[in-house]
């Protein structure tokens, strides 16, 4: 069992599977599905991974879906080292000095 | 009852739902023909200017710090002839509650919600916007659902955007996370149906009304600090709403002379709506994907007819490459102690060049920031473009390829600007309202209505649609 009744959890839906895509949309985009993720507290007594469940979001909507996670959190960081930008600050600086150097 | 749920079905009920999420009947704003009467709809659905001002002081929106950047402006002084390069100040919004600027269109619209005695709102955004919506329902005591096209189809989420849906989970909203597609206002439109919340869209007169204190600020803080009105405003440019309150907040305080340049992160070449080219683009607001399309034809928003009209109040339109925003971004922090978010620098690569077309007394002010975080980030935006076979490059920025590489210019003579031609937009503007209407001529209201949206004079739209064919 991955998850009870209560567990904070994220679930997955298709909306549009990949033949029902707007005309509008690229081509690309036609060749997939429309989908969705919501968070919320599971409403089943127990659930695991891959299991259709429903959940109570945060203010309390009830959707029904796949249950992908358990305890969901944020990944998103501030990056790697980005050597690239290691000459902006040094060479503004030193810029700036330039002309003043001139001027005294 | 059951509704039928199908997409074809839910976006024929579109009126009747967007009616309900809104409470303004646009058809009495509607002359039956292209044109519609503007200022009326600003006038009887918005709130005066003064309205905005109390509403926004009672959630501690707006106001912000106008600051100098006496760092900046020597070091574009350096690179321009004798006697040019303006001075440049910019605008904090990064103080607001959400950390930028979109605080203050969300302020009115929570504000309008809560009055009319809706339970809640929803806004489909993937930026900043989110965040001020759900900021400003925690305030008010509503329910908040904000809808983003967040992933790709590998589930791989673009850093800025997911770090808008934490920052509105942290304001106890539910955010409904989407793959790529336009088809996102169906599920928008089935959520405003099941919740009968107020549609927070960025794009009605309460939203538009609330930037316009950002220019009248803008005005007030200059007379204050310079005895005089700025020559030019630079505004970051997407759905239009930002230059369009900001301009006709900078009109109310008089600031009548006063240049207003619009300025986008160049993305030609890229699809807003392709899964793949989705994670290309390192910016995902205040680009040419969004800004081209809103100005030729603004009434393709949410909302039946659009208070962001920004060819009304344009003076100039001028495109930066990826590159020199992030460059731009690190100069603001390395010379002037604001760090602030990426997306939010767009206008001020362009002021930064501008200014040295500009006299020496001159003034530009770059009129927003927004905040920075992981994600937000310059580090993280790099680092993902790697991620996603994006070339970083210190160069030329002139030959910058959107999706392909990002070019950092090798020193900051190298920052430049590209004007789009305004008559082109313009035109591209007139061809979607006569095809959008359907109509076969134009009328004298249209003629007048078309001049004063595109902020030319009824000769010019004769030429065009004797250009075009079309009878008026």
């Amino acid at each position: 069992m991955d998850a009870k009744r209560g567990d904070w959890v994220r679930i997955h839906n298709i909306i549009l599977e990949a033949g029902q895509r707007a005309q509008n949309v690229p081509e690309d985009t036609q060749k997939v599905p429309l989908e969705m993720w919501v968070k919320g507290f599971l409403l089943d007594e127990s659930a695991n991974i891959g299991d259709r469940v429903k959940v109570e979001t945060y203010i309390g909507r009830v959707v029904e879906g796949t249950l992908v996670e358990v305890n969901p959190y944020y990944k998103h960081n501030f990056g790697k080292a980005v050597p690239e930008l290691l000459y902006v600050g040094r060479q503004a600086r030193k810029l700036l000095l330039e002309g003043d150097e001139k001027d005294d | 009852m059951t509704k039928d749920m199908s997409y074809e079905a839910v976006m024929l009920r579109k009126g009747e739902i967007m009616k309900k999420a809104i409470g303004i009947d646009y058809d009495k704003y509607e002359s039956g023909s292209i044109a519609f009467d503007y200022e009326k709809m600003m006038r009887e659905t918005g709130y005066s200017l003064q309205e905005v001002q109390e509403i926004q002081r009672s959630v501690s929106v707006g106001n912000t710090p106008i600051i100098e950047l006496k760092n900046l402006t020597k070091l574009a002084r350096k690179l321009a002839p004798k006697g040019k390069g303006a001075r440049i100040f910019i605008k904090d919004e990064a103080c607001n509650p959400s950390g930028s600027f979109k605080a203050r269109r969300a302020s009115v619209s929570c504000y309008h919600a809560k009055k009319l005695g809706y339970k809640g709102v929803i806004a489909a955004t993937s930026g900043n916007y989110g965040a001020a919506v759900a900021s400003q329902a925690a305030i008010q005591g509503l329910k908040c659902i904000v809808v983003q096209e967040c992933y790709d189809s590998r589930g791989i989420g673009q850093p800025e955007i997911i770090e808008k849906a934490r920052a509105c989970e942290a304001y106890g909203t539910e955010v409904v996370q989407l793959t790529v597609g336009p088809e996102l206002f169906y599920t928008f439109l089935i959520l405003l149906e099941e919740t009968g919340f107020f549609n927070a869209s960025l794009y009605t007169p309460f939203g538009i009304a609330g930037v316009e204190t950002l220019g009248y600020e803008i005005a007030m803080q200059l007379r204050e600090k310079e005895g005089r009105d700025p020559d030019a405003v630079v505004v970051t440019n997407a759905g239009g709403g930002n230059l369009t309150g900001t301009a006709r907040g900078l009109i109310k305080a008089g600031a009548l002379d006063t240049k207003i340049i619009g300025a986008s992160v160049n993305l030609e070449g890229l699809h807003m709506a392709s899964d793949i080219q989705f994670n290309k683009k390192s910016f995902t607001t205040g680009h040419t994907g969004f800004g081209i399309p809103f100005a030729t034809w603004p009434d393709r928003s949410d909302v039946p007819r659009s208070a962001a009209r920004p060819l009304r109040y344009m003076d100039r339109y001028v495109t930066v490459n990826q590159g020199s925003v992030f460059y731009m971004t690190e100069l603001l922090a390395q010379l002037e102690g604001l760090e602030r978010g990426p997306a939010g620098n767009t206008s001020l690569t362009a002021a930064f060049k501008l200014a040295q077309e500009m006299d020496e007394d001159q003034i530009i002010v770059v009129q927003e920031t927004e905040y920075t975080g992981a994600g937000k980030h310059v580090n993280a935006q790099l680092t993902f473009a790697k991620e996603n076979g994006i070339e970083i490059i210190i160069g030329d920025p002139s030959e910058e390829i959107p999706g392909k590489n990002i070019i950092l210019p090798k020193d900051p003579s190298y920052i430049n600007i590209n004007d789009i031609e305004l008559d082109r937009i313009r035109k591209s503007y007139i061809r979607n309202a006569i095809n959008h209407t359907g109509v076969r001529s134009v009328t004298k209201e249209d003629l007048e209505f078309l001049a004063k949206d595109t902020k030319t004079d009824v000769e010019f739209i004769k030429n065009v649609l004797d250009e075009f064919g079309v009878k008026y």
